[in-house]
């Protein structure tokens, strides 16, 4: 039951073959015997369960609130969440407890939405591995998949099972696990880079970043403010849809929200592809592509093609800067916000105290990692008086050049462009420590950071297994504020590849703590 | 269950079998199309607007090559940080490089900045927001919330009565010498 998309369960709730309570005991349970994922930093079990008794008693009123009634979900744990712990991964927030609620996170609440808990990310949500918070790296549900178990068999890929276990993917790499393992229906994450969209990609789930503006980001922990967004991660597009349909719109907290009204959609299973035109970027054959993503992009560039579309090859000319340019912005934005972290007000604080700035001093070196310092100090040295030209404005005027790039293409009747999400499936966490964070990041974010850098919706779709029986995603970039119609093309083309669930009965071999029990009740 | 209705799943079983490398080349692209009308387009314009236009013998296709190289593998000078403007950074940012590999990756993170340089960028106006043709939304000047002291305070480590207690202020942070930093080693 836990493996249905969240409009199927929804459906059950509402014909009663299942209760809201007993459904969010059922993932609750599914969450503990899944540990080992490291996918949850905090269960919220009281709150969920008094959260489901309350959905309880409305449905037995007849009284829901709405398509989320009863539906049990996870927030990535850089969200505030009014009386649940709240830490970023980082030692400067453990313990923290925000006395409010985000507006995302509230408006999942209000629609009798169930809390299970807090998803894993990397520290301050920066980096692209969810292996970089002080709560140790998240887990591929993948490794455990019956797909990849039985390849790396024959290809005897695996000498020693437990070291080679894969990596999610980041930063929201808690929850796109916690989707793709069936312990919640969908999960909040953030995307300034691509935070969601690769994770999504990695866990072959649903990721989706909305446009920029349309989404309230109060009470999600600023990265780059300009950039930020929260993002959606489902189990298909539809479930995509109808989560947006309920976070959109403007919220008074949070005045980058655009003022236009949002009409939640349904989508079409219909499309007249003869009137579409899909846009393939050249310069995202970038190097390092591999082979088996390059050979689904195509394909899926001719299946658009024989369904009557039209399907244009296009340049984005600036796209190879366009990472450069993102790390500039960045890691300035990251050096201006990550200055509230002062020990004063909340959070981590120093013993030392000689003075002030040796507290705040001391508390900043204790509580953040190598990767967040590092940030801070570099966005620092590009913001220097000498350097503010050199690098920080030259980075913004770059930008410009990147957001026009697409705004020909757009002008030029694309009405969807189609791109990989990462250069190639993931890799086992022993193989993805040997680079630093910032080469991590520099190649993973490659595809996915320009379009947060011009604000447009982008949707990852899982596609296929590659050879090693890994997820593939293809990433759809839409026009500013036209998540209709991206979804509508997105859902299209998720029909189309049937992509396979995944199948982890491995996962409950694997000798981690599950009684026998459980495993017949969850995987029947 | 979702999607378990009939039709094939996706795979990438096409003439030829492409074992995963993940750096994947070129090499492998024989078996997968063999009219490959893929070849030319290597000689694309770079113009968005033309190829936006559309061209009838080139649609739907990717390339075959990387249509780019990362400037980072032509060698690029060294960044070397001076000890004084690592130490301005360190009072500016209040946090400290800790070892040597703190000031490598800020050297390193100057080297890949410095491939923006290449850019042509005259004329063009900096882009501090997506939003900048609009008006931003201003909600009247009226009191929204408040009376919420005791839950704000609850968070800090520090305090008496309704204050955040800070240590001495005004108290310059040590100079080099005096501070606590890895930066007097490397001097």
């Amino acid at each position: 039951m836990l493996r249905v998309s969240l409009r199927e369960i929804s459906a059950a709730l509402k014909e009663g073959r299942v209760s809201p309570t007993e459904l969010c005991q059922r993932c609750l349970s599914f969450i503990k015997a899944t540990k080992f994922l490291n996918a949850y930093i905090t269960i919220a079990e009281d709150t969920a369960l008094k959260q489901a008794e309350e959905s309880e008693e409305r449905y037995r009123r007849g009284q829901i609130l709405g398509d989320l009634d009863g539906i049990p979900v996870a927030v990535k744990d850089n969200f505030n969440t009014a009386g649940i712990e709240t830490t970023c991964a980082s030692n400067m927030l453990k313990g923290y407890i925000p006395p409010y609620s985000a507006t995302v996170v509230q408006k999942l609440l209000d629609q009798g939405a169930v809390l299970l808990g807090k998803t894993n990310l990397d520290e301050f949500a920066m980096g692209s591995g969810s292996t970089d918070g002080i709560f140790g790296p998240v887990r591929n549900p993948w490794s455990y998949s019956r797909q990849y178990r039985e390849k790396s068999v024959q290809n005897s890929h695996i000498e020693n099972e437990d070291s080679n276990w894969l990596v999610t993917g980041g930063s929201s790499g808690g929850s796109a696990a916690a989707v793709s393992s069936f312990t919640c229906f969908a999960a909040l994450g953030s995307d300034t880079g691509g935070s969601t969209r690769n994770p999504a990609a990695h866990c072959g789930v649903v990721g989706l970043k909305p446009t920029y503006g349309l989404i309230s980001r109060h009470g999600l922990i600023p990265l780059v403010n300009s950039m930020d967004v929260p993002g959606i991660l489902t189990r298909c597009v539809d479930d995509a849809a109808i989560v947006l349909g309920v976070l959109a719109g403007h919220d008074p907290k949070d005045s980058t929200t655009v003022q236009d009204p949002f009409k939640p959609f349904e989508l079409t299973s219909f499309i007249d592809a003869s009137k579409l035109c899909i846009g393939i970027p050249k310069e995202y054959h970038a190097p390092g592509l591999s082979s088996e993503t390059l050979a689904l992009w195509s394909k899926a560039a001719d299946l658009f093609e024989n369904a009557g579309a039209k399907v244009i090859e296009v340049s984005l000319p600036h796209t190879r800067y366009s990472i450069v340019c993102y790390h500039v912005l960045c890691t300035a934005e990251v050096a201006s916000n990550m200055a509230r972290f002062d020990g004063l007000e909340y959070g981590h604080r120093s013993s030392m105290d000689k003075s002030t700035e040796v507290m705040y001093a001391a508390t900043r070196r204790e509580g953040f990692n190598d990767v967040v310092r590092g940030r801070i100090l570099s966005g620092n040295y590009f913001l220097l008086k000498q350097n503010y030209e050199t690098y920080f404005i030259k980075a913004q005027k770059v930008r410009r050049l990147i957001a026009n790039d697409f705004v020909n293409v757009f002008r030029n009747g694309i009405d969807v462009l189609l791109t990989p999400t990462t250069l190639s499936d993931t890799i086992p966490y022993v193989e993805f420590i040997k680079e630093d964070n910032r080469t991590r990041s520099a190649q993973d974010d490659i595809f996915t950071q320009a379009a947060n850098m011009a604000g447009l919706p982008a949707i990852t779709v899982p596609t296929a297994l590659s050879e090693k029986g890994l997820p593939i995603g293809l990433q759809f970039i839409g026009r500013a504020f036209q998540e209709q119609q991206l979804l509508t093309v997105a859902k299209w083309f998720e029909n189309q590849v049937k992509f396979p669930m995944i199948q982890l009965q491995g996962m409950m071999d694997h000798g981690h703590t599950i009684c026998h029990h459980q495993k017949s009740a969850f995987f029947s | 269950m979702r999607k378990s209705g009939g039709g094939r799943m996706w795979s990438l079983r096409f003439g030829r079998s492409i074992r995963g490398s993940p750096s994947g080349g070129a090499s492998h692209w024989g078996g997968l199309s063999p009219g490959s009308r893929f070849t030319q387009a290597a000689a694309g314009g770079s113009d968005g607007r033309q190829e936006a236009a559309g061209d009838p013998r080139r649609r739907g296709r990717v390339y075959q090559n990387p249509t780019w190289q990362h400037v980072e593998q032509r060698p690029l000078p060294e960044k070397k940080v001076t000890v004084e403007v690592l130490d301005h950074l360190e009072r500016l940012a209040l946090v400290d490089f800790r070892n040597w590999e703190g000031v490598q990756r800020l050297e390193k993170a100057i080297q890949f900045a410095d491939q923006l340089h290449a850019v042509n960028t005259e004329g063009v106006e900096p882009m501090d927001s997506v939003l900048e043709d609009r008006c931003l939304y201003l909600r009247e000047d009226n009191i929204t919330e408040g009376n919420c002291t005791e839950e704000l305070l609850r968070n800090a480590r520090e305090t008496v009565e309704e204050y955040f207690i800070a240590p001495p202020g005004n108290i310059p942070l040590p100079k080099l010498e005096e501070r606590d930093t890895f930066l007097q080693v490397s001097e």
